[in-house]
């Protein structure tokens, strides 16, 4: 990683607002998908695949690649738009979202260059990550696993077996991250089945956990350089983030998790993210 | 065919005592298991390649996502425990990280069937095929003795595919010589030929099978013996082909009488061949509590009912297919 500096801040911010952009066309352009967590989770993704991950759009497939798995896989918008930038799939092909045959599923799949796993149904993607760090670790390789999940998804039972195979084996090189956006789709997640104390509870089963800015660019960026990753424990973040964050109508609003724009609000979203990136550009 | 029915070795050990050596020439092999060392007989391959050996405790949907990742990672992951979990409770690891996602796994179900007999409904997997089969690219396979296991076993390290193999919990009678075992996947075996009737087995039914198939050549009458072990991707020719010259199948499994090995039989021969049909296999109820070969024998699983169930289709003359071939 390279040394973190304000050039390089502003440029991450400003990737991410067009990621943003992308996100808002096409779920507008598909009339469907999750924009409410996919924006909520856009500055982390950003950061991972233009800063942070060891990766090669050219090359999806080399071996040493850091692995990013999006647990949380219906908020794909978000990757296939941080997919593209980076170079992974054709910005055109952003435009068959939706489509009939489209090679973007409304979750991801391995079709896509750069996606690692199929998924969609909550709660697997912790065990899947677990298996990379182990198959690293094992073969002496240097690459990290990073999963992101949901905060709802917190509910399914199976990350919590994942929770102790990563501790018990000591795996400090895999790094789960919590889009804490605090709400799903039927309401607050306190509300649906109380997820706190988060961090306690990850704790207990005997990962670091660190609090994190999620929608800060400086502070993710700070956050995942002062990872240890020979410290024997496998990191949990909780990136605290805002659902349909950088919409100023969608942002803390459960409906927005799966809901579409009209016109009107596509251009409101649309002249909010157009500031941001003036602002930043001056 | 092997006369020989003094086997002590189940397919489950077998399977394992070939994977040992294998690993030991090829380190990416990795077991993954859920506190099944002893129901899977893993002890030597833990204590011989710990390093090879992945220990997950009780916990079997965690266990299918591992393996699913370590193979992601180029590891040739077998994720080994009883069949009735690993088919129920991780079902959508299986669907999701394996399946769907491409990643070849092997799954090794072990004690699988009826194989726990009095242990209950709970322990028992007799919906595996069918569930397993509606996957798209999950490959299936019941091997029928510890010689068609062992070669099983050898060709699955490199296999590009996820597999589902069920073997039993017990030693069965062997069913091959070593000499004559063939063994591809996807690639049934005729065991006995004959035009009367037609026997298809799977797993631990084909023994029974192959006798009954041979009590009835001494009574004249000619049945044809097929052991389907895979049961995905699945022989359809030979089956057709046993449509088109016998006239009339029996299926038999220790499987749900829906959507196993009857199931596609019946959804193949009905399209193109049509000819009567016996299903035999576990009905719609829970299954009896007793040993498994009391249980075969209570459902007419075992080689005096699959005979008995043939004598009388072969009696019945209601099949005018099978009377315009004779004739």
């Amino acid at each position: 990683m390279s040394k973190v500096n304000k050039h390089i801040i502003k440029a991450l911010q400003l990737q991410a607002e067009e990621i943003r952009s992308k996100v808002v066309e096409i779920v507008y352009a598909s009339k469907g998908g999750h924009i409410g967590g996919s924006l909520s989770s856009v500055d982390i993704e950003t950061a991972l695949y233009f800063h942070v991950m060891n990766i090669d759009p050219k090359n999806p497939n080399m071996e040493n690649r850091d692995r990013f798995i999006l647990s949380k896989g219906h908020s794909v918008e978000a990757l296939y738009s941080v997919l593209a930038a980076k170079g992974f799939i054709d910005q055109s092909l952003l435009d068959t979202y939706g489509l009939f045959d489209s090679k973007l599923a409304g979750h991801p799949t391995k079709k896509t260059p750069g996606v690692e796993l199929n998924s969609g149904a909550l709660g697997h993607g912790l065990s899947v990550g677990i298996g990379m760090a182990m198959a690293a670790k094992m073969d002496h390789k240097s690459y990290k696993t990073y999963v992101l999940m949901g905060d709802g998804e917190q509910g399914e039972g199976s990350i919590y077996e994942a929770a102790m195979s990563g501790s018990h084996y000591k795996l400090d090189n895999v790094v789960a991250i919590i889009d804490r956006n605090k709400l799903q789709i039927s309401g607050s997640t306190e509300d649906v089945m109380s997820l706190e104390p988060m961090r306690g509870r990850w704790e207990a089963f005997g990962w670091e956990v660190m609090d994190m800015e999620g929608n800060d660019m400086n502070d993710i960026v700070k956050t995942f350089e002062n990872l240890d990753y020979s410290n024997a424990k496998p990191k949990l973040i909780i990136a605290h983030t805002t659902k349909g964050m950088g919409i100023s109508f969608m942002e803390k609003k459960a409906k927005w998790h799966h809901g579409v724009p009209s016109i009107e609000q596509f251009n409101e979203a649309n002249a909010e993210i157009g500031a941001r990136i003036k602002s930043l550009n001056e | 065919m092997s006369t020989e029915d003094k086997n002590t070795i189940p397919c489950r050990k077998m399977f394992t005592d070939i994977l040992v050596e294998l690993a030991k020439k090829d380190r990416d092999i990795v077991v993954v298991t859920t506190d099944a060392r002893g129901s899977v007989t893993l002890d030597t391959f833990a204590n011989e390649l710990p390093a090879q050996f992945v220990e997950l405790g009780i916990a079997e949907q965690n266990a299918v996502g591992v393996a699913a990742g370590l193979v992601s990672a180029g590891k040739k992951a077998f994720v080994c425990g009883p069949a009735c979990f690993y088919v129920a409770r991780s079902l959508e690891q299986v669907k999701v990280d394996v399946a769907y996602s491409a990643n070849p796994v092997k799954i090794l179900g072990v004690s699988g069937g009826v194989s726990y007999g009095s242990l209950g409904f709970s322990h028992h997997s007799l919906h595996d095929i069918a569930v397993l089969r509606t996957f798209p690219g999950m490959h299936i396979v019941l091997p029928c003795d510890i010689r068609q296991t062992k070669k099983l076993v050898e060709e699955l390290v490199d296999y590009p595919f996820p597999v589902y193999v069920r073997v039993g919990r017990n030693a069965v009678p062997n069913v091959y010589d070593d000499e004559t075992v063939e063994f591809k996947i996807g690639k049934a075996n005729l065991l006995l030929d004959g035009n009367d009737l037609t026997i298809i087995g799977t797993g631990e039914t084909v023994y029974h099978c192959l006798e009954a198939g041979k009590k009835l050549h001494a009574q004249g009458i000619m049945a044809r013996v097929i052991d389907m072990h895979t049961l995905k991707p699945f022989d359809k020719e030979i089956v057709e082909k046993a449509a088109r010259e016998t006239g009339k199948i029996i299926t038999v499994e220790e499987h749900s009488i829906f959507g196993g090995l009857g199931g596609t039989v019946a959804e193949i021969v009905a399209q193109s061949t049509p000819v009567p049909m016996r299903i035999l296999g576990i009905p719609d109820e829970y299954s009896i509590n007793g040993k498994p070969l009391e249980i075969f024998n209570h459902y007419g699983l075992d080689a005096e009912g699959i005979f008995k169930t043939a004598v009388l289709m072969y009696k019945t003359k209601s099949n005018l297919l099978a009377v315009q071939i004779q004739e």
